[in-house]
């Protein structure tokens, strides 16, 4: 009776601990929007107002006129180019090698495996350097629109959704893959008609992961603009970022900028939510 | 002679038939492996040699070899020449400062969340969605947010505190200011990957058990620090190992929220890495032979807390 008791007494205080905490995190996004929603004078005289007195699309509107200096449009439609097809090849590249790792069955392959898990161990920062000194190499930043690539293929090495994909066909009980080759389906045949159907859900997690890891990237990102130089062809969030450091840059269009930025992964995610949180808990890794 | 040629034919005609099984998966693989091999193993190597020349991005042919003297002029400075590896150690302090807290912070306050939203109360899935949701967030926006959250003029939190009567500071101007400015973004940025991952773990663990602990006379902390901490270690080494690699990766917050500043006391590793990778004054070479010492560094770090982790499970 008295752990019942005391079991419900911790829902609640938990309930009422979580409340304030969640409030807090919040908290900053709900400002931002208000402040972006704000008048020049009431940024600088109604600092603490989340609804502002008078509730003006200024920032909005001259973000959006100013499109030469700052083309947000352009950034946008360079960084969703950009994950969208970095995404795709990525699922696909790695949906294969998870099949060849994770369902064929062949003399060494956990060994094999192992050592490509293992490089997960190296930081990314040693190759940096080098990867930019290679795509300078292949004239990818010769061209503008060429700098995409730059953006596009170096991931494509990356360990990490091969690990979750991987793990999710070992997973495929091997019967299921057994009777087919019974029915006389090759490894084409498995592959395409009895692996990806029961795969789904783990690769567009590991779409999902590697759109978002693009879509906010900077650093990389950065260093290719600082190369390229054309704001027409930056992402958003180099773009962002440029905006920011400009010395007399515009509060409120920068913070206009940044919901802007914020809202297509705002809508996805509260779409996905569930399943990027499971994604999350299954392998540990963001 | 004949049963020779016999056997050779009868191992050539194995090996086909082990080709013609098997094409089809190394094929699925090549492509992986091509990409994998051209921008992660070749990289090594290639930076390992970039890291001894005075290297010129681009025109590779006017690189200029000089051996290990970038490495000496990064940890011990050259002659006169000790700006580099004043910068180096200076970043790395600051680079450590930062994943001290920040490892700190980033372990203890999810696993908090993770401990309230296990007794799932009421909305529990509705605070993980809102936990988990600054994690979505590119570090440019987050970053932009939270540069005005701490204005000195403008910002929220100088008008909260003033509401209380203190003083308003200059939070991204001084320290402790600028690391308090940059751990909170962060914190508020990160906790919800570890939040769910102890989460998870939590799960997992026979509740059962907690009430027969309560029965036995434990009291909720106990059966926590005893039952719930130790059956999530595998969690929480992963957790571990994960933070800190990424918090010595910091740079967008610092970059954008102080610029390393006041007084070089928040320029870490990456920015100085960045700063010495392109215009007038880049030098290439130097700062791949720098971020070749971060990494050891980082992968040491590392090592240090697996064996830790090893160790403490055989006992």
């Amino acid at each position: 009776m008295a752990i019942r008791a005391s079991k419900k007494r911790r829902k609640i205080v938990s309930f009422w601990i979580l409340l304030f905490l969640s409030f807090i995190w919040i908290f900053p996004l709900l400002w931002a929007v208000g402040t972006s929603l704000k008048s020049t004078q009431e940024i600088t005289n109604n600092v603490l107002a989340i609804i502002p007195k008078r509730i003006t699309f200024d920032n909005y509107v001259n973000l959006f006129a100013n499109y030469q200096t700052y083309p947000i449009f352009a950034w946008l439609r360079n960084s969703f180019l950009v994950a969208s097809i970095h995404s795709l090849l990525y699922v696909l590249i790695i949906s294969m090698a998870a099949y060849t790792f994770g369902v064929a069955r062949w003399k060494g392959r956990n060994v094999v495996f192992g050592i490509i898990i293992a490089t997960m161990m190296i930081p990314g920062v040693i190759n940096t350097i080098p990867v930019f000194s290679m795509v300078i190499e292949f004239g990818w930043l010769n061209v503008d629109i060429t700098s995409f690539l730059a953006l596009i293929i170096p991931g494509l090495g990356g360990v990490f959704g091969l690990f979750i994909v991987r793990q999710f066909f070992l997973g495929i009980p091997y019967e299921i893959i057994e009777s087919a080759k019974i029915e006389g389906l090759g490894h084409a045949g498995i592959f395409f008609r009895i692996v990806l159907p029961l795969g789904k859900s783990a690769l567009m997690v590991a779409g999902l992961f590697a759109f978002m890891a693009t879509w906010n990237d900077y650093l990389w990102p950065s260093i290719i603009a600082s190369v390229i130089q054309n704001p027409q062809y930056y992402t958003l969030q180099t773009g962002l970022a440029t905006m920011q450091s400009n010395t007399n840059y515009e509060y409120g269009q920068t913070m206009a900028a940044a919901i802007v930025s914020i809202i297509p992964v705002l809508i996805v995610y509260l779409f996905v939510q569930d399943k990027i949180i499971e994604g999350v808990s299954h392998t540990g890794f963001k | 002679m004949e049963a020779k040629t016999k056997t050779i034919n009868h191992k050539l005609k194995r090996l086909l038939v082990l080709i013609k099984k098997n094409w089809v998966i190394a094929l699925l693989a090549l492509p992986f492996l091509l990409a994998f091999t051209a921008f992660f193993i070749y990289p090594l190597f290639y930076g390992a040699y970039i890291s001894l020349f005075k290297w010129n991005l681009f025109d590779s042919q006017a690189s200029v070899f000089v051996g290990f003297e970038n490495y000496r002029k990064v940890l011990f400075g050259v002659g006169e020449i000790t700006l580099w590896s004043t910068y180096f150690w200076n970043a790395l302090k600051n680079t450590l400062i930062f994943v001290v807290f920040s490892v700190f912070f980033l372990i203890t306050i999810p696993l908090f969340i993770a401990i309230l939203l296990d007794l799932e109360p009421r909305f529990y899935k509705v605070f993980r969605v809102i936990f988990f949701l600054p994690t979505i967030l590119s570090v440019s926006a987050v970053a932009i947010i939270f540069k005005w959250q701490f204005d000195t003029n403008n910002g929220f939190i100088n008008a909260f505190i003033e509401l209380f009567g203190f003083d308003r500071i200059s939070w991204l101007n001084s320290q402790p200011g600028a690391w308090v400015a940059i751990l909170v973004t962060t914190i508020w940025w990160t906790i919800g990957t570890n939040t769910v991952i102890f989460s998870a773990g939590l799960k997992e663990v026979d509740k059962q058990m907690y009430e027969a602990a309560e029965l036995e006379g434990c009291n909720y902390p106990q059966v926590l620090w005893h039952f719930s901490l130790p059956s999530i270690r595998p969690q929480m080494f992963l957790a571990l190992i994960n933070t800190t690699i990424a918090s010595f990766g910091i740079y967008g917050q610092a970059e954008i929220l102080t610029s390393g500043g006041p007084d070089r006391s928040t320029t870490v590793m990456m920015m100085v890495i960045r700063g010495l990778l392109t215009g007038a004054n880049a030098q290439p070479g130097l700062a791949t032979a720098m971020a070749i010492l971060f990494g050891l560094i980082i992968m040491a770090v590392g090592s240090v807390q697996a064996l830790y982790n090893k160790r403490k499970g055989a006992n």
